[in-house]
Order: structure tokens, then C-alpha cells, then sequence
């Protein structure tokens, strides 16, 4: 996974809104580098700023600060062929298929565009050919029973499924998909996910998955990573199996905790952590030194209210912007070292 | 069965829509007994919220009522909701029977104080002294975890969504209702918000002892807050039972594969389920059981025939023609 070439690299990427005159930071100098075939979930409660890094690297809204490159080129230093080329290769699937798609358009329409626009298709048979192949793909078959539907004809799932072919028509390489299964029922949510994983799988697409829900994202990446955002910031990150079962910033602590679970007997035995406040600061008034700091349990004062933790390496793959949780992993590992003297 | 605070019997419940009549409850029956907590479980369409609203009669005005009777027992008295007057409902509602819905956080007047919203409720059934209304809901907003100071004088605007909805939990408390309805009461919430709503919720249960309802898409608040559980499908109760029961025994192949359709964050990662198909079209419903076009054990009967409700064991009901050959899955 790490002796790969990444397909993606952020470096102290940034991006302010404007709001009433004053500075809004909805994503604060955040380092992130995703592996040609991975899959990295980004994960937050709203407002942590995870669409607006979705968006940024879709290419959508530029960057305030730092930079982005996709395959080593800064994206917003490419002459027009490579921002192009880069623009085909890396698409983004909304949260909601009922607003993402056309209304007054077929499936066949909604898919053929792209193809013709960017000539990937000859009209006619060829591109028919291609669109059901691709309809083939996300699994709506047979083809020609949906060629001539409008989406209102279609459920929310295979809405969804005709977005994910609609970002297929260009062979990306890489997918950032927002919230793509949220607004999908429970019952539909497991076959879509399936279906995106296969695609990772067959085809060799590299995922940057947003979701608010861990428990999603513990299962379409346990193979990858996930990165926990919190108030702009990237607070956490690790391979998935280590960060759900041994998580390290307190926040991400707090966040598996506290999440409800569908089984009765794991739920309602879970150990609760206990925030120390339970209001998110607005993003308008950060708190000083880490934002966490005011419902952190582990805030020591003097430290986490006056100095901002960078995301620092422990071992190979974990990083964890927390002075604490630090602090205890160089302390064990000095321990452990004096313990095989 | 006098621990009985709410029984549903056959109810039935369309409305017409462009295509036609959209049967969003199917002759549903249960029991809803003192202090307890039922959840309705159900997919967007399975006609829950439908059920729910026509529990407390604010269905649309399209909406028909086709059959059925809802009962409500309180001091040794019985009524059917259906049959009541505009003022015994006016009493009813609220007073016994409190309910918010989904997106209720909206609900607010956006230009009334939280006071005046608490005052207002009150006056309208009666208690006028607005000291003691006053009172009462500084008691309540603390016991939700609010500063009652900071949200009373405040305008709904000023609440973040996971507080408007701890104060509507609040409202709805003021008069000490025997029962409370919530319609999907978490939903749209962040994770650490649905975690301090769903204690404030766990904590008022023990204190009140009111019988909660609540009706939801999401399986975990169910596995949380549920004594029992309820599968909705095809506006039908198609399974009921104890929550342990219903996550780890369940009869019915639906309730099976939602069950272990939903991933846990906590433990190994787990196979999951998928159901294949398309939730079923409430206008044309399919014909004999309404799964059967996506049950992998449909046979001949389950094309025909509509199972009701039957007893699986331990106060369990399943409508399944084939649920003694279904198998359990780990």
C-alpha cells in the first residue's frame, strides 16, 4: 500500500469561505496521500469539512491554500490537456440521486452525453453498445429494460447505480463518492456498496469515500484507510481494522463510543465515553490550541488550549494529531525499549 | 390485559394518489403496554409515519381511515380514538398522547421564544398559571441536558438541531403524557448528538414511565431504545417481538435480512445480507405475501395467499407461511 505511487497527494491543502465579513476555515491545512488502488474514507460529523475536501479534489472549488497533486502534478498549475485529462479521470458521485440526475432525460441520454461529448463513443450503435455495458456494470440488467426510463421511473438505489455508470462513461481512475449511500435504504444500501467494491476490485478504481457513518466505512474499507476529520482538521488516521478497534485521538474514541449499534446486546454494553461538553464550537469562533480541546476527556490545560497538535506519525501507518496520545506512545515504546534491556 | 395503555386493531389507512389508491397501512393490529417502549421498524414507503400519524388522527385530509379502531385506556377508562369527538381528541392529543414528528426540529414557531412556545402549549389545555408552567419546563430542559435559562429566552433559530429537538422532548413531556410518539427522533443528527438524545430518552423512560413509541429506519436506535420491536413492510406489521428476539430469532425472512444488512463498528468485520429487488409499490402491492418477490423460500402459497400474524414462541409473531423452515442466520 505505501511503496505505491500516489495517485493523489494533499499538502496543508486549505479552503476559506467568506461568511458576514469574517474568515470561515472549512478545511485547515490537511496532509493526506492516497495510493493508486486504495480506498481512504474520509470520515466527520457535518461541518468537519469532509465535502469540502471531496469537492476540492473532484476539482470543483480551488483550493485557499497548499496544494493538490494527482500523479504528481499540481492540478491548478496544469496547462488545459493534462486539467482536462484530469478532470476525466477523477470523478465525484453526490449524496443525492434524486437531485444528481436530469429529470427531463432517459438513462440512455443521461449516459450517452458524456461518451459523445468527450468522443469516447461513435453515435449510434457504438455508444448503445457502451451505455449497456455499463448499465452491465452497476448491475441493471438486463440493459435494455432501462435504456428508455426517466429517473423518476427509478428507485433511489438504481438512481444511485445510474450515477455511479454516469461517472464510469469517462474510465476514471479515481472516485470520490459523497455520502453515495446515505439516502439509500437499509435493505438496498449492502448491494450498492457490493457494487462499488467490485468496481475497486475489477476494475482497479481508487476510492475516496465520505461518510458520516464508521460502521459503513469500517466495512467498504477495511482493506484501505480511514482518515477522521473533526472541525477542518484531520484528527486521525490508520488502516481501518486498527483504527475502529484500537482508535488513538480521543476524538475518534469518543465517536466509536458513541455510536448506536444494530445489535441489541453489543449496544447497550458498549463503554461510553463522556465528553466534557456536548456543543460543537462553531467554526466562526474556534477554541485556541486543538479545537477538540473543550470536550476533550483527556485535556490537559496549559498544553491542549494554548498549542495546535500536528497529525504525527506513530509506527508505520497511524497518524494522530493529539499531544496525549502521543506523549503515551513515545513513553511505551521508550518503556518497551527499557523493558528488553 | 389491563397493563394495555393502546391497542390497534385491523387498521386500515389509503390515500388517493395519480395512479391510484396508495394502501400505506394494511390492517395492522398491536398492543402497546404500560412503560414500554416499541419501535416500528420499516423502510422509506413502508408506511410507518403514515401509521404513526393516524395513531394520534393527524393524517392529511386526502387520507382515509377504511377500518379498523384504535383504543386507548387511561384511569379505567377505554376509548377509540377513531370515534372521538374534536374535543376529546383536543384533550387526548398532547395531554395522553404526545407526539413528534419527523423533522420536528422545524416545527417550532420561528418567532416565538422557547417560553412562549412551552406557555402556549400549556394554555391550550388548560394550565394558565404560568409560573408553574415556567417551572415545569426550566425541570424538564434540565433533565434533557439543557440550560433551561439560555434555551427559554432563546429563539428557535439560536438551537442547533440536536437541542431543538431535546426541547421538543421536553414539550412534549409537559403534561405528563401515558404515551409518546417519535418519528424517526434521531435521524439527521450527528453521532455524539443521537448518542445525548438517545440517554436523555433512556433516562426519562426510567424517571416517567411513559410507553414510547418511536418509528425509525435506523435498526440501532431500535437495538438501543426498544423493549419490542415491530417490523413494518408493505404498510403491514409483518413481524413483532421482543428486541433480543427480533435481532437474534427473527422468523421472518425480511426482519432476518435487515437485521444482518447493517454493519456494527464494534467487533470482527461481519458478512452482510443483501436483499434483492425493490421495496414494493404500495399502490399495486404483489399479490399473496408482498416479500415474496424478493424471499429466496417464497413457495406456490406465497404467491397466493397473504400469511397474518402468527405465534413463533416466546410472545413472537411472524406472518410467514414458511417461517418453521427459514433458517436462522448467525
Amino acid at each position: 500500500m505505501a511503496n505505491l505511487a500516489p495517485i493523489l497527494e494533499l499538502e496543508d491543502l486549505s479552503r476559506s469561505f467568506e461568511q458576514r465579513g469574517k474568515q470561515v476555515k472549512a478545511v485547515d491545512s490537511i496532509n493526506l496521500s492516497v495510493a493508486d488502488g486504495e480506498v481512504v474514507c474520509l470520515v466527520g460529523e457535518s461541518g468537519c469539512g469532509k465535502t469540502t475536501t471531496g469537492k476540492m479534489i473532484a476539482g470543483l472549488i480551488r483550493p485557499t491554500g497548499g496544494t493538490m497533486r494527482f500523479r504528481g502534478k499540481d492540478i491548478w498549475k496544469m496547462n488545459d490537456t493534462d486539467f482536462r485529462e484530469y478532470r476525466m479521470q477523477v470523478q465525484l458521485i453526490h449524496q443525492d440521486p434524486y437531485a444528481s440526475l436530469n429529470p427531463t432525460q432517459t438513462v440512455f441520454q443521461i449516459l450517452s452525453a458524456p461518451l459523445l461529448h468527450h468522443g469516447l463513443a461513435k453515435a449510434g450503435a457504438g455508444v448503445r453498445d457502451r451505455v449497456r455495458e455499463l448499465l452491465q456494470i452497476v448491475e441493471m440488467t438486463p440493459p435494455d429494460d432501462y435504456l428508455e426510463k426517466y429517473p423518476h421511473q427509478l428507485s433511489g438505489g438504481q438512481r444511485q447505480r445510474i450515477s455511479v455508470a454516469r461517472a464510469l462513461t469517462v474510465s476514471p481512475s479515481l472516485i470520490v463518492a459523497d455520502e453515495a449511500v446515505s439516502m439509500v435504504d437499509v435493505s438496498i444500501r449492502v448491494s450498492l456498496l457490493g457494487m462499488l467494491g467490485r468496481l475497486k476490485r475489477e476494475l482497479g478504481v481508487t476510492f475516496v469515500f465520505i461518510t458520516h457513518d464508521l460502521a459503513v466505512a469500517k466495512y467498504f474499507a477495511w482493506e484501505g484507510r480511514i482518515a477522521v476529520m473533526y472541525l477542518g482538521r484531520m484528527v486521525e488516521i490508520d488502516r481501518t481494522p486498527q483504527l475502529v478497534s484500537t482508535p488513538k485521538h480521543p476524538y475518534t474514541q469518543a465517536l466509536l463510543s458513541a455510536i448506536p449499534e444494530a445489535d441489541p446486546r453489543i449496544t447497550r454494553t458498549k463503554e461510553r465515553i463522556m465528553l466534557r461538553s456536548p456543543d460543537v464550537p462553531s467554526l466562526l469562533n474556534l477554541p485556541p490550541g486543538c479545537t477538540f480541546h473543550p470536550r476533550c476527556p483527556r485535556f490537559e490545560a496549559g498544553l491542549c488550549d494554548v498549542i495546535v497538535p500536528q497529525l504525527t506519525s506513530i509506527g508505520e501507518y497511524a497518524q494522530v494529531a493529539c499531544h496525549v496520545a502521543v506523549r503515551e506512545q513515545t513513553e511505551n515504546v521508550a518503556g518497551l525499549a527499557a523493558d528488553n534491556k | 390485559m389491563s397493563d394495555v395503555v393502546m391497542q390497534v386493531n385491523d387498521l386500515w389507512v389509503e390515500y388517493p394518489a395519480k395512479r391510484g389508491l396508495v394502501k400505506a397501512v394494511r390492517g395492522v393490529s398491536f398492543e402497546l403496554r404500560r412503560g414500554e417502549s416499541l419501535a416500528l421498524i420499516g423502510e422509506s414507503g413502508s408506511g410507518k409515519t403514515t401509521l404513526g400519524l393516524a395513531l394520534v388522527r393527524l393524517l392529511p385530509k386526502a387520507a382515509h381511515i377504511r377500518r379498523g379502531s384504535i383504543l386507548y385506556r387511561h384511569d379505567g377508562i377505554e376509548q377509540d380514538v377513531l370515534l372521538m369527538t374534536k374535543s376529546e381528541l383536543r384533550e387526548f392529543r398532547w395531554r395522553n398522547c404526545a407526539m413528534v414528528f419527523q423533522g420536528a426540529q422545524n416545527a417550532f414557531n420561528p418567532v416565538l421564544r422557547i417560553e412562549a412556545q412551552f406557555l402556549d402549549t400549556a394554555r391550550a389545555h388548560g394550565l394558565t398559571n404560568a409560573n408553574d408552567v415556567r417551572s415545569r419546563a426550566r425541570d424538564l430542559l434540565r433533565r434533557v441536558q439543557l440550560d433551561p435559562e439560555r434555551v427559554l429566552s432563546s429563539y428557535p433559530h439560536e438551537l442547533s438541531g440536536g437541542m431543538r429537538q431535546r426541547v421538543l422532548i421536553a414539550l412534549g413531556l409537559l403534561l405528563r403524557p401515558q404515551v409518546i410518539i417519535l418519528d424517526e427522533p434521531t435521524t439527521a443528527l450527528d453521532i455524539l448528538t443521537q448518542r445525548s438524545v438517545i440517554e436523555v430518552l433512556r433516562s426519562l423512560r426510567e424517571e416517567f414511565d411513559f410507553a414510547l413509541i418511536f418509528i425509525s429506519h435506523d435498526l440501532s436506535l431500535a437495538a438501543e431504545l426498544a423493549d419490542r420491536v415491530a417490523t413494518v413492510y408493505a404498510g403491514a406489521i409483518i413481524e413483532i417481538g421482543n428486541v433480543f428476539d427480533i435481532f437474534e430469532h427473527a422468523r421472518h425472512p425480511y426482519t432476518i435480512a435487515l437485521t444482518h444488512a447493517v454493519p456494527t463498528v464494534t467487533g470482527e468485520q461481519r458478512e452482510l445480507v443483501s436483499i434483492p429487488g425493490s421495496p414494493p409499490d404500495l399502490i399495486n402491492p404483489p399479490a399473496g405475501c408482498t416479500f415474496h418477490p424478493r424471499c429466496p423460500y417464497a413457495t406456490e402459497r406465497c404467491l397466493k395467499e397473504e400469511p397474518l400474524l402468527e405465534p413463533v414462541g416466546n410472545g413472537q409473531y411472524a406472518a410467514c407461511w414458511n417461517w418453521r423452515d427459514v433458517p436462522e442466520l448467525s
